[in-house]
């Protein structure tokens, strides 16, 4: 049987990720647009990966160590920032949530 | 032509722009005691360097010139226009009178000042004056010369304003400027044809000197319109006809201005100027012949209606119109020593008769009207005896500064061939004597007509202003022993100084010269034998002939109707189009239009595009997948192909 | 790989990824989204990015995710209602995401050759190499991710902490003073 050609792994990658973009147009709920961030965030770290494991060098495993690290972080302060409008306005759909506009 | 670089002359300049920068924005805090000191002192220093460069020039060879060069001022590709002071012996005769006379003045008016708190500003406008005046006279290029025009016409619109919260001032001010506005609209197209028909051919200049040297480019037609259009400059500025109508409305101002501006030196402009470019006018026998025509008539006219004035200052005003006719018949006729001659001595006497007025009118606290005066000579003697001399200078008399240079003019023009207008000039000369005199004897003799809370304080001025009074009195004695006849004594050394300058007079006939003498002066003595009578012999006269003719006495005492039909042609018709058309349609709707439309235009944008902005988050998500729909399709592009 | 195993992975993937998207109620989601990245985990194991993936497991899985799940519970979320507004930008954005679709795979498709499988150092993807490269050439990103850290932790709790209620001022208080 064939080995795994690269451009697969590349094509699922896209694939995940515009799977991600759907969801964060299409959904209201803000957890699960974030949610979607996350998963274009992993669709990318795929596309790193396969890309270092092609060149055979480590650079793109550190980029994904750093993606990771900081998408840790986006999620606290984002989690956190919503926690504090649910507070606010005691909903977390995003149609309601339209304050800076004209 | 000898050249020689003198850089004081940039002294001349320098003294009175240090006085004027100092009243304006040290006089009024540092006080009167000081400015009485430098409002002066800065014109005698100036006069002083004047003094200097004369007796330098009279050392060179005859026409030389004395020259510097303070800065680069114009450099526009092959035109040059630079900030470059000539003393020729024209400029170094108008400079001498400028700060002579102007410093004569200046302490007359430390006097005439001496209750008015805005002393300060005063001299600050006096120097600035002062200093327009010296570049306008010691210019050596039309443009620069221009600067000076301009800021003396500036200085004349400030002064005469001076007392600006009377709005009846006001106006008197601002029509001193329009008219002289519209005389300086003929100056620049005069100046533009001279510098576009000598640049046709090459040679971009308005240096006099280089004028001069090129006039072979100008073909007669193109000389006479450019001399044309700065005859209107110079009528404007010298008050003749048809824009003579603000100096009479120019008494306005206090008395000093009207002695320093509107007698001695800002009105003679126009004829220095014709002077200065006699080489232009020489090519032009048509202007030459319509300068000397304008002279003429204005001479008479204003005369007439000086016949009539009841205000001491109006007479002198219109004296002064008629006196600078003179000049411009003298320089029309091509006897252009003769009327810088009368322009001299004209400075003397005139401002002499001036100041006297003033003197008289604050003796009487503020009093103009003569007919509210008389019995005042015992009263303030000096003032007097000051104003008569004056009176016998100006009626031409001999020994007396005027007569020799009238007589000079009125010979210059009987020997052109121009007897018609030699006729008007010595109908002139009767009339000017009559109405001198008349000033005097109504002013001075017979019964006091002064009003009671006046005839109380009557004295005579300080001394700070009979000073000047009794040496501008000498210099009118004497002023015109410079230009005697020839073969009379040392003979005409003014012509002779001047001679390189402005060029010489030549005559197509002799007449007899004493014939022609005795004819003015018998007229002149005509006119005081009449003054005499009407106004001392039999002092009803005047009031029966005014009742019998009554309709040509109203005729000259309201001056012709000239300032209504003015007002009827030209202002009122102005007014309307700048309120109607101007105002409403074009500014108001076009201009205001435009404006408020380019904001509307923003402000509609604005609101169009606000749009964008729904605070949707997904919204701003769908664009960016958008733009990268476009990016990854363009790489696409860039793949296949 | 072996062809299998990236089938079977990537068909998990993608299914759980579209139950991300698809799912009514934030919890299910939330399970989706875990599956996801535990099936893309094992990718990375696949291919030879061993430390990589099993942080992947501990970190995203382990930390962020709970982290999500946490959240969810303290803000008691329901399962969505029907659609509220904005049904047409949602259409737009169906289409924009069909055609972004469309144009990666063809751009990934065009790019055929090299794309075979190479044969990498012994070693690779070990924790040796990563830490190698972290502490060498990437030390100033590391040390800024660090701090980039801390600022998250503080800004987090800054952000999600209750204020305190304003103390009751006086009348004259924060009034002009003429």
């Amino acid at each position: 049987m064939m080995t795994v050609s690269y451009s697969w792994l590349m094509a699922l990658s896209a694939a995940i990720f515009t799977i991600g973009v759907a969801g964060v147009l299409i959904r209201r709920n803000i957890f699960v647009m974030f949610m979607s961030i996350e998963l274009m965030l992993n669709a990318v770290n795929l596309a790193f990966v396969t890309m270092a494991r092609r060149m055979g060098s480590m650079d793109g495993q550190v980029i994904v160590f750093f993606v990771m690290t900081v998408a840790a972080a986006e999620a606290a302060v984002g989690l956190a920032i919503i926690i504090s409008i649910f507070r606010n306005r005691e909903t977390v759909n995003a149609d309601e949530l339209k304050l800076m506009r004209w | 032509m000898t050249t020689v670089h003198f850089p004081a002359l940039g002294l001349i300049l320098l003294f009175p722009a240090l006085g004027f920068l100092f009243n304006l924005f040290y006089g009024a805090r540092w006080g009167r005691r000081w400015v009485n000191v430098v409002g002066p002192g800065v014109i005698f220093a100036a006069f002083a360097v004047v003094f200097v460069s004369f007796i330098r020039l009279l050392t060179l060879p005859a026409g030389s010139v004395l020259t510097v060069t303070l800065w680069r001022w114009i450099q526009a590709g092959p035109f040059h226009a630079n900030f470059t002071l000539q003393m020729d012996a024209l400029s170094a005769l108008m400079t001498l009178i400028v700060t002579g006379v102007g410093a004569l003045i200046h302490v007359y008016s430390v006097g005439y000042m001496a209750h008015d708190d805005d002393f300060a500003r005063f001299f600050a406008y006096l120097n600035l004056f002062e200093l327009s005046m010296l570049i306008l006279v010691l210019a050596d290029n039309l443009v620069l010369m221009f600067m000076g025009w301009e800021g003396v016409g500036l200085c004349s619109y400030l002064l005469i304003s001076f007392w600006y919260t009377n709005p009846a001032f006001a106006y008197a001010g601002r029509k001193a400027f329009v008219a002289n506005r519209v005389g300086d609209a003929g100056f620049l197209l005069g100046m533009f044809t001279i510098v576009a028909t000598l640049g046709s051919h090459g040679s971009w200049t308005l240096n006099f000197g280089g004028i001069q040297s090129h006039l072979a480019l100008f073909t007669t037609q193109t000389a006479t319109i450019a001399t044309l259009l700065l005859l209107v400059g110079a009528t404007g500025k010298s008050a003749q006809i048809p824009l003579y109508v603000w100096l009479p409305d120019a008494m306005a101002g206090p008395t000093p201005v009207s002695a320093l501006i509107h007698a001695a030196t800002m009105v003679t402009a126009g004829v220095y100027m014709i002077a200065r470019l006699h080489f232009l006018f020489a090519l032009a026998p048509t202007t030459m012949e319509l300068v000397a025509t304008i002279g003429a008539v204005t001479a008479i006219y204003a005369g007439s209606i000086a016949l009539v004035q009841p205000d001491i200052k109006k007479v002198l005003a219109y004296s002064t119109i008629s006196q600078l006719g003179y000049m411009f018949l003298g320089v029309g006729v091509g006897a252009f020593t003769a009327g810088v001659f009368h322009l001299m001595t004209h400075a003397f006497f005139k401002a002499l008769l001036f100041l006297c007025a003033g003197s008289v009118m604050h003796s009487l606290d503020g009093e103009q009207d003569m007919f509210k005066m008389g019995g005042l000579r015992s009263k303030i003697p000096i003032t007097y005896a000051t104003m008569l001399i004056a009176t016998l200078a100006i009626s031409a008399l001999p020994p007396f500064a005027g007569f020799f240079s009238k007589d000079q003019i009125l010979e210059s023009v009987y020997n052109s061939g121009h007897h018609g207008l030699w006729i008007l000039g010595i109908i002139t000369a009767a009339m000017t004597s009559f109405y001198m005199f008349r000033l005097i004897f109504l002013t001075f003799y017979g019964e006091s007509r002064v009003e009671e809370a006046k005839a109380h304080h009557i004295h005579e001025s300080p001394s700070v202003m009979t000073t000047p009074l009794i040496i501008l009195a000498v210099l009118s004695i004497i002023g015109g022993w410079i230009g005697l006849p020839e073969h009379v004594l040392w003979g005409n050394k003014l012509s002779a100084f001047l001679a390189p300058s402005v060029g010489e007079f030549t005559p197509i006939m002799h007449g007899s010269a004493l014939m022609l003498t005795a004819v003015s002066l018998s007229l002149a003595l005509l006119g005081i034998i009449a003054a005499w009578y009407f106004y001392l012999v039999a002092p009803g006269m005047p009031y029966l002939i005014a009742y019998q003719l009554k309709a040509g006495y109203n005729l000259l005492l309201n001056k012709y109707y000239v300032d209504e039909l003015y007002n009827l042609i030209i202002t009122r018709p102005l007014f309307w189009l700048s309120t109607l058309v101007l105002g409403r349609v074009i500014d108001a709707f076009i201009i205001d239009g435009i404006v408020d439309g380019a904001g509307l235009m923003v402000e509609t944008g604005g609101q169009l595009s606000r749009r964008i902005e729904t605070g949707n988050v997904q919204q701003y998500a769908f664009v960016y997948v958008l733009g990268v729909l476009a990016i990854v399709a363009y790489y696409l592009y860039l793949v296949t192909h | 790989m072996p062809v299998g195993v990236f089938i079977f992975l990537g068909v998990v993937a993608i299914i759980s990824s579209l139950g991300v998207v698809l799912q009514r109620s934030p919890i299910h989601c939330l399970l989706a989204l875990i599956m996801t990245l535990v099936s893309i985990g094992a990718l990375f194991l696949a291919l030879d990015a061993v430390t990589v993936g099993f942080l992947q497991i501990i970190v995203y899985v382990g930390a962020i995710m709970v982290l999500f799940l946490f959240v969810i519970w303290l803000l008691n979320l329901q399962a969505d209602e029907a659609p509220t507004g904005g049904l047409g930008l949602k259409f737009f954005a169906t289409i924009a995401v069909a055609a972004m679709a469309a144009e990666l795979f063809i751009f990934f498709s065009k790019t055929r050759g090299a794309m075979e499988a190479a044969n990498v150092a012994p070693g690779y993807g070990s924790i040796d190499s990563l830490a190698q490269s972290l502490f060498g050439q990437y030390l100033m990103a590391f040390e800024s991710t660090s701090i980039l850290l801390l600022v998250a932790v503080i800004g987090a709790v800054a952000i999600a902490r209750r204020t305190i209620p304003q103390r009751e001022r006086g009348p004259t208080k924060g009034t002009p003073t003429r």
